[in-house]
């Protein structure tokens, strides 16, 4: 009888940590992958300032994605924001409007990105006629990140204390100056760590830019023209299949701001932990 | 002049939150009337249920059947891998993992749930491929990969939420530590657990990317696990670029399915939600 128990509980023990292995495993092995294949072609050219089929640069992609990201990031996080400035301090309780935007939120943040493609190709494209652009790109992209921004600032608007609140009324504040001058200052970390996974996801995005901000391989001048992301560019890349070396190089640059992404973030949300 | 300022301000604040319902009116808005006149031309039974996709032929024929079963099947397979792996490594960080070690899983878990679809893709079409083809296989064992960190993260917070005291008394009856875990505690986090595998499920089942870059992409019934299969989501990408008239709107169409089962593993997902609560 001890005998079984003891070799179950030594079963059980051992799938768990063997799952444990193959998650690490994986992970290793694809960081692993990607920087092999892709460290012995990170070439300067690859760096250069404009792409040809010769040097196959990554620099115009780079730059379109970090225009691309702050382009997103201006339309959906003063909206975002704004959203949960109004369903945690403006709304009443049991107030209709909240649960449908709850609703709503959720439905958005569980939707498939080729699905914000496509709607913004028949929206922001087409029924709007801007053509594939970077302006349709970054619409397309802030209605898929206004989910998380609106619940990291909710969640971050929450957590501060009512006492605050009833400090700056006690003074003689406004609601909207004690808002903006002692709610969202307090609960900036905690927005802040939302706005960087939307960055993360702007940057690994594909599916939702491809037939809105489109793939040419060029430094955008005016929002009007269509420009290539990194991760479109890789794509493009695979599709052509000619250079794949260069593909894997460019996901080594690619994994590299992800990583970087995700450093930010933990630093944030130590110090929102350390806080509390 | 202040109180005139109060009431822009609250009005805009309003104006933002109703942003994301007009987005998701939009959403819908767009779909179903580029969708369903198409749907209509085709015949919904020809369109669901079709077993041909060839746009290219006089007359086009379009049923996506093919694709509706390649994204069943790729799930499916995702799942089959996915869902043990993840609920184990849920297990083995709430309850298992030495301190020290979890400082240094957590971050890998979470570089995995940051890394781009595209990436995932190169790296299937590198590591998986050489091995089992571009088939139904491959895109199962890296769909599986990418919704491992979607299932852990949920997972493992459904497992912390149940009161300590449940493991206790599991303890005091004299079961052993992996007995309490996956008798007592696993079965406590049930909804949570099943929320996290729903997730997992509507990750998969949406993910466009990865996926074209290991399926093969034939638009065919799927004949076997070493065969190419088309996924709903690539076959948007893949013919989105060149469609006109009916074939375009056949497309839009099989956005709307895609999104008709996105909308009903959300709803589930909401409603395990609120039961884990």
């Amino acid at each position: 009888m001890r005998g079984k128990i003891k070799v179950s509980e030594r079963f059980m023990a051992s799938i768990t940590w063997a799952a444990a292995g193959i998650t690490l495993c994986a992970l290793l092995f694809l960081v692993g992958f990607i920087l092999v294949k892709g460290i012995p072609h990170l070439k300067p050219s690859l760096f250069s300032l404009t792409y040809n089929s010769e040097n196959v640069s990554l620099m115009p992609a780079l730059i379109s994605t970090v225009i691309m990201t702050l382009m997103a990031l201006i339309i959906a996080v003063p909206l975002g924001v704004f959203s949960a400035i109004y369903l945690t301090e403006y709304a009443r309780r049991g107030n209709k409007a909240v649960g449908l935007v709850r609703v709503t939120t959720e439905t958005l943040s569980g939707i498939p990105s080729i699905v914000y493609g496509l709607f913004g190709l028949l929206f922001f494209v087409t029924a709007l006629g801007w053509g594939f652009s970077m302006l349709a790109g970054a619409f397309t992209l802030s209605i898929m990140i206004l989910p998380l921004i609106i619940r990291s600032s909710e969640e971050a608007l929450k957590a501060v204390p009512d006492t605050y609140r009833e400090g700056a009324f006690g003074l003689g504040a406004g609601k909207l100056r004690t808002v903006f001058r002692i709610v969202l200052p307090s609960a900036m970390p905690g927005i802040l760590a939302g706005i960087i996974l939307a960055v993360g996801r702007i940057v690994g995005e594909t599916a939702a830019l491809i037939y809105t901000a489109g793939t040419v391989a060029q430094i955008p001048v005016s929002p009007m023209q269509s420009a290539r992301t990194l991760s479109v560019h890789m794509y493009a890349l695979s599709r052509e299949g000619l250079h794949m070396d260069e593909g894997y190089a460019t996901a080594v640059v690619l994994l590299l701001v992800v990583v970087l992404i995700n450093a930010v973030s933990a630093r944030i949300a130590k110090r929102i932990g350390g806080k509390a | 002049m202040n109180r005139l300022k109060e009431k822009i301000m609250s009005t805009v604040f309003l104006i933002s939150a109703l942003t994301s319902i007009l987005a998701v009116g939009l959403i819908c808005l767009f779909l179903l009337v580029n969708g369903i006149p198409a749907m209509q031309e085709i015949g919904l039974f020809n369109f669901l249920l079709g077993k041909e996709w060839s746009p290219a032929d006089t007359p086009a024929v379009f049923g996506i059947l093919p694709m509706i079963l390649g994204s069943l099947y790729v799930t499916a397979g995702a799942m089959l891998i996915g869902v043990p792996i993840g609920i184990l490594t849920a297990v083995f960080l709430a309850r298992v993992c030495p301190k020290r070690l979890y400082k240094a899983v957590k971050p890998g878990i979470e570089l995995l749930a940051g890394i781009p679809s595209v990436v995932y893709g190169f790296f299937g079409m590198a590591a998986i491929v050489p091995l089992t083809g571009n088939s139904i296989l491959s895109a199962c064992i890296l769909l599986g990969i990418m919704i491992l960190p979607t299932i852990i993260g949920v997972a493992e917070s459904a497992i912390r939420a149940v009161p300590e005291q449940y493991y206790e008394g599991a303890l005091a009856l004299g079961a052993g530590h992996y007995r309490s875990v996956f008798r007592v505690l696993l079965p406590a986090a049930r909804s949570g657990v099943l929320a996290a595998v729903v997730l997992g499920v509507g990750r998969a089942i949406g993910e466009t990317m990865a996926v074209i870059m290991v399926a093969g992409n034939q638009a065919r019934m799927p004949v076997s696990l070493f065969k190419g299969v088309r996924t709903l989501t690539a076959n948007i990408v893949l013919e989105m670029g060149y469609a006109a008239e009916l074939h375009r709107g056949a497309l839009v169409a099989t956005g709307v399915v895609l999104f008709v089962f996105i909308l009903i593993i959300n709803l589930s997902f909401s409603a395990l939600k609120r039961r884990a609560k």
